[in-house]
């Protein structure tokens, strides 16, 4: 069915330069004494590393240096230089940075999109981490010959409701979303940014069960407001609002066990919103104790769905061992979504044990729904969407060729706002770079402008990514390659690529 | 419903500095001696707090500094950077990792589970224990709260032999037999040592915490000292010299021995039970290919409790030995076939590292678990083996002071314990009992991933 809406258009990426004062790059440079300020490394450099300067010219874009893979270039001003003033060397502070899942490239690899607009130029791999499994070990299957399809006739739009009822039809413009990160785990600027880059990319920001904080209100249509088990900050007025009401019943990151605000976050403006008391750490139970049999569950999308009639509603679930099931019941009860958040996502605190062991992987959830939802003829009439540990636009194509329609994500706003993943979210006054803290100081540290242009542009780059990836495979529709498992190989089990494709 | 249990712990400081992943350099030379230096904006305060330990040469600002790269980044002159510290992976070994054994002092310290910000960031699955998942209930089965009290979940266990039915004679009297049982609050066991410096403090520690606890502790026999007799009650004696050699006086005092497997276990067992029919005896039995048979054997015999072992890093001997959780498994499964699982407690031990390899490994099928290294490592242990060789040990565990040492593993267990109502909790569960054998409230790698491979492209 064509959609009557014109197309949408992107915004143009601004450049957004980091916060600090320098760029954590994979390589240093020094200009040494014997420098006398020729200009030949500013003139040569084509990412513009170096601008002028008074004595020697000025290092200002270290993180855009190519590093000693550059020698080979005509260009390389390590070798240019006349007086051999210029030593690349590698950062030693950079394998500090990130975990196996975010590793250090991965992180600054975001960081560039995130400043330009733009995948990275440099040797950075910014389409897998190292956790060795799932995601990082998938490769899309690309044919060596490209396919007819040029960049600007790909679609990357996906429909939220498929239900054939009577409630709009909303498209967003890429297959994502943004995930629920309550006021209280982060600081108002992080959430205002979110949902603003929401706005941009005519998309939606969940808040998170900490309440609707009256800023947001501008932003009513593209928020999804979440009725969580503590309830905090739900009112009728909340879900009246809004165009998409999410249910949570469970968090990837800490399946089965209730969400955690600690006592220092319940800062006056928190306790007020979530009608708590100040400095007393405040406890979601798990489950919904109105919720036992898929006949309550009903009963809850009902509520809501009397309370507004013209919203969708969504389900968010972690992945046990019959999560298909939970699918399968969600979509009977009238849910038009249903967001499987796999174990290994993000939060602001839950304990080790529970991040690591408790629930599956979204990669092994998603093709077992996708996969029992079509057996049961109902795959078409629900949207699927993954979370849970999606980190890049090739993530995001991978798991759609699992057999999901779309994607929500979390932390990839932080990284894009210089989360370096050191896991302190929770500790003390919180995040010490100001994203995810209430400390008045600590939240000044980044600006409104900022952090919203800095997600725009990382998702204006994964547009980038994913219309070049569906361009490659000949598609016209990101729709096309929803359970398109063919399309993937997994390095330890298929043998290297055939002479016609080319893996990635 | 027995009173509620709960382990008091407390804070509880460590002797020596921990050595952190990595640490702070910072050069002097070359400084522009800023008006508002970078140092004085840390929000830890890492660098007004510092402080030189100079007995281990370890400057506290590694310790305290959280990695947020701020004064990395901000310094004009770029004179700071974080740099991995080499001793950080010298800890330890591949199985006992600096990881884990960061993640062991961390609890025994504090007394609190490990809890962090920003979702997981280690490998998608791993050997052994991290090649499964354990479930969660989802809308339809309730799950429990059992940390923050509002329901309880119980821990503990019966160790010992159980009739599947009673009889009864014509009078109304049960005419079965009714078999001794240990009952201990949570299902953990201390196991004996692979290897320690003097183990005469460490041996105290141990036995306090198991009081603390309401556990026991296994002791050789032959390694008994008279300092040890107020804790005979926590007393697991290994009786490796056999029966024979034990003090009449000494037996009274005891409800649970431990004998090394052989062709006399059961005449072993007749003789100690003889002498104090209501003592419980494990059979101590390496685990192997063939330990499925002989535990089948040794149950269809009468025993009461198995105690089966594997290696410190979890595998059996030889070049083909499974992992302990693949071959428990086996022998639960086998057990459970031959409808005579319930008869017997099968304890198990070898590689039990963290909290959740406690709760996997009862999934598995063990009735409670044994563990050695944790023990050591919760009074600072490093794992360097050191002692094995008779070289000194590093953190002088032979002098430590017992009731410390008892306080740091009782920080330890309370963590684990607390962790294995998490577990419990987001299956649903009220007893750990229920959780025993389990195998279909977990998800392991070999069989999600063949799903999973079979998706993708053969080539």
């Amino acid at each position: 069915m064509a959609d009557p809406t014109p197309p949408f258009v992107f915004p143009e990426p601004k450049r957004t330069r980091t916060r600090f004062r320098a760029p954590l790059s994979k390589y240093r440079l020094t200009i040494r004494a014997a420098c006398d300020n020729c200009g030949i490394c500013i003139e040569t450099c084509p990412y513009r590393v170096y601008a002028p300067g008074s004595r020697h010219p000025r290092i200002q874009d270290e993180h855009f240096c190519l590093g000693p893979a550059c020698q080979k270039n005509s260009f390389c001003c390590v070798t240019r230089c006349p007086k051999a003033a210029i030593k690349v060397w590698p950062n030693p502070s950079f394998p500090i940075l990130g975990d196996r899942r975010w590793t250090a490239e991965l992180l600054a690899g975001t960081w560039h999109m995130a400043e330009t607009g733009e995948p990275p130029h440099t040797d950075l791999n910014y389409r897998t981490g190292a956790s060795g499994g799932g995601f990082d070990k998938l490769r899309l299957v690309f044919p060596r010959r490209r396919g007819e399809v040029r960049p600007e006739e790909v679609s990357t739009a996906i429909q939220l409701n498929r239900t054939g009822d009577h409630r709009p039809r909303i498209m967003i413009p890429l297959p994502l979303y943004l995930g629920g990160m309550s006021f209280g785990s982060v600081s108002i600027v992080s959430m205002l940014s979110r949902v603003r880059a929401a706005k941009a990319l005519n998309t939606f920001c969940s808040t998170g069960e900490g309440g609707y904080p009256d800023e947001l209100k501008p932003y009513d249509d593209h928020i999804i407001t979440q009725v969580a088990t503590g309830l905090f900050g739900v009112r009728e007025e909340t879900i009246q609002r809004v165009r998409i009401v999410e249910f949570k019943y469970a968090q990837g990151a800490k399946p089965g066990l209730g969400g955690r605000l600690l006592g220092d976050k319940v800062t006056p403006p928190v306790a007020r919103m979530r009608e708590a008391v100040i400095g007393s750490a405040l406890f979601s139970p798990f489950p919904f104790h109105s919720v036992y049999s898929v006949e309550d569950h009903k009963k809850h999308v009902d509520w809501i769905k009397e309370m507004n009639p013209r919203a969708l509603v969504s389900v968010k679930v972690s992945t046990p061992s019959d999560v298909d099931m939970v699918a399968v019941g969600s979509f009977f009860a009238g849910a038009h979504v249903i967001q499987l958040d796999g174990s290994y996502g993000g939060t602001g605190a839950a304990p080790d044990i529970a991040k690591k062991n408790i629930a599956m992987p979204v990669e092994y959830a998603v093709p077992k729904v996708h996969k029992f939802l079509k057996a049961e003829g109902l795959r078409d009439r629900i949207t699927l969407i993954a979370s849970g540990g999606i980190r890049s636009a090739h993530d995001m194509a991978k798991i759609i060729a699992l057999g999901a329609d779309g994607v929500c994500l979390g932390t990839a706003d932080l990284v894009a706002l210089e989360c370096i993943r050191c896991h302190h979210c929770e500790s003390g006054r919180g995040c010490a770079r100001g994203i995810a803290t209430t400390d008045e100081e600590l939240t000044h540290l980044m600006g409104l402008e900022w952090g919203t242009q800095r997600i725009v542009n990382m998702y204006v780059a994964w547009q980038k990514q994913l219309t070049g990836i569906l361009s490659r495979l000949g598609m016209r529709s990101i729709n096309d390659l929803v359970g398109r498992t063919d399309l993937l190989a997994h390095a330890d089990y298929a043998p290297k690529p055939g002479s016609g494709e080319e893996w990635e | 419903m027995p009173p509620k249990y709960h382990i008091e712990s407390a804070p509880v400081a460590g002797r020596f500095q921990p050595i952190t992943r990595s640490g702070v350099l910072a050069w002097e030379e070359g400084c522009l001696k800023c008006a508002k230096c970078v140092k004085k904006e840390c929000v830890y305060k890492v660098y007004e707090k510092r402080a030189l330990d100079v007995r281990q040469m370890i400057d506290s600002v590694d310790s305290v500094c959280q990695d947020c790269f701020r004064c990395v980044q901000n310094c004009p002159g770029r004179l700071i950077s974080k740099e991995l510290n080499p001793a950080y992976k010298a800890i330890g070994n591949s199985y006992w990792s600096p990881e884990i054994l960061s993640n062991i002092w961390f609890q025994a310290e504090t007394g609190r589970i490990p809890v962090s910000g920003g979702g997981y960031g280690g490998p998608f699955s791993g050997f052994g224990f991290d090649a499964m998942w354990t479930d969660m209930s989802e809308i339809v089965r309730p799950t429990r709260d059992g940390i923050h009290g509002r329901e309880y979940i119980n821990t503990s266990v019966d160790i010992g032999r159980k009739e599947m039915f009673l009889e009864f004679d014509g009078g109304g009297n049960i005419s079965s037999p009714v078999h001794p049982l240990v009952e201990v609050p949570l299902p953990v066991f201390f196991d004996l040592l692979p290897w320690s410096p003097p183990p005469k403090r460490i041996r105290l520690a141990i036995l306090r915490a198991a009081e603390r606890l309401g556990t026991l502790a296994l002791i050789p026999d032959a390694d008994w000292l008279p300092d040890y007799k107020p804790f005979l009650g926590q007393a697991l004696l290994y009786l490796k010299r056999g029966p024979a050699a034990l003090r009449r006086s000494m037996i009274a005092g005891l409800r649970f021995v431990e004998i090394p497997d052989s062709p006399k276990v059961l005449w072993q067992r007749a003789f100690l039970k003889k002498e104090k029919p209501d003592l419980v005896v494990a059979v101590r039995l390496d685990l192997s290919e063939k330990a499925g048979d002989r535990v089948l054997e040794l149950t269809r015999a009468g025993i009461e409790v198995v105690h089966l072992r594997a290696d410190e890093n979890g595998m059996e001997k030889g070049p083909k030995g499974l992992f302990i959780k693949d071959r428990l498994k086996q022998i639960h499964l086998r057990l459970v076939e031959e409808g005579v699982r319930d008869q017997i407690t099968l304890l198990a031990g070898g590689g039990v590292a963290m909290a959740e390899h406690m709760a996997k490994l009862i999934i598995c099928g063990a009735d409670a678990v044994a563990i050695d290294i944790p023990a050591l490592a919760a009074m600072e242990c490093r794992v360097c083996k050191r002692c094995a060789e008779g070289i000194s040990c590093p953190v002088e565990l032979e002098g430590i002071d017992s009731a410390w040492g008892a306080s740091r593993i009782v920080n330890l267990i309370a963590g684990w314990h607390s962790q294995l109502l998490e577990v419990l909790g987001a299956m649903g569960m009220r007893e750990v009992r229920r959780l025993r054998g389990e195998m279909g409230r977990a998800m392991f790698f070999e069989e999600l991933e063949k799903e999973f491979a079979a998706l993708g492209r053969k080539g």
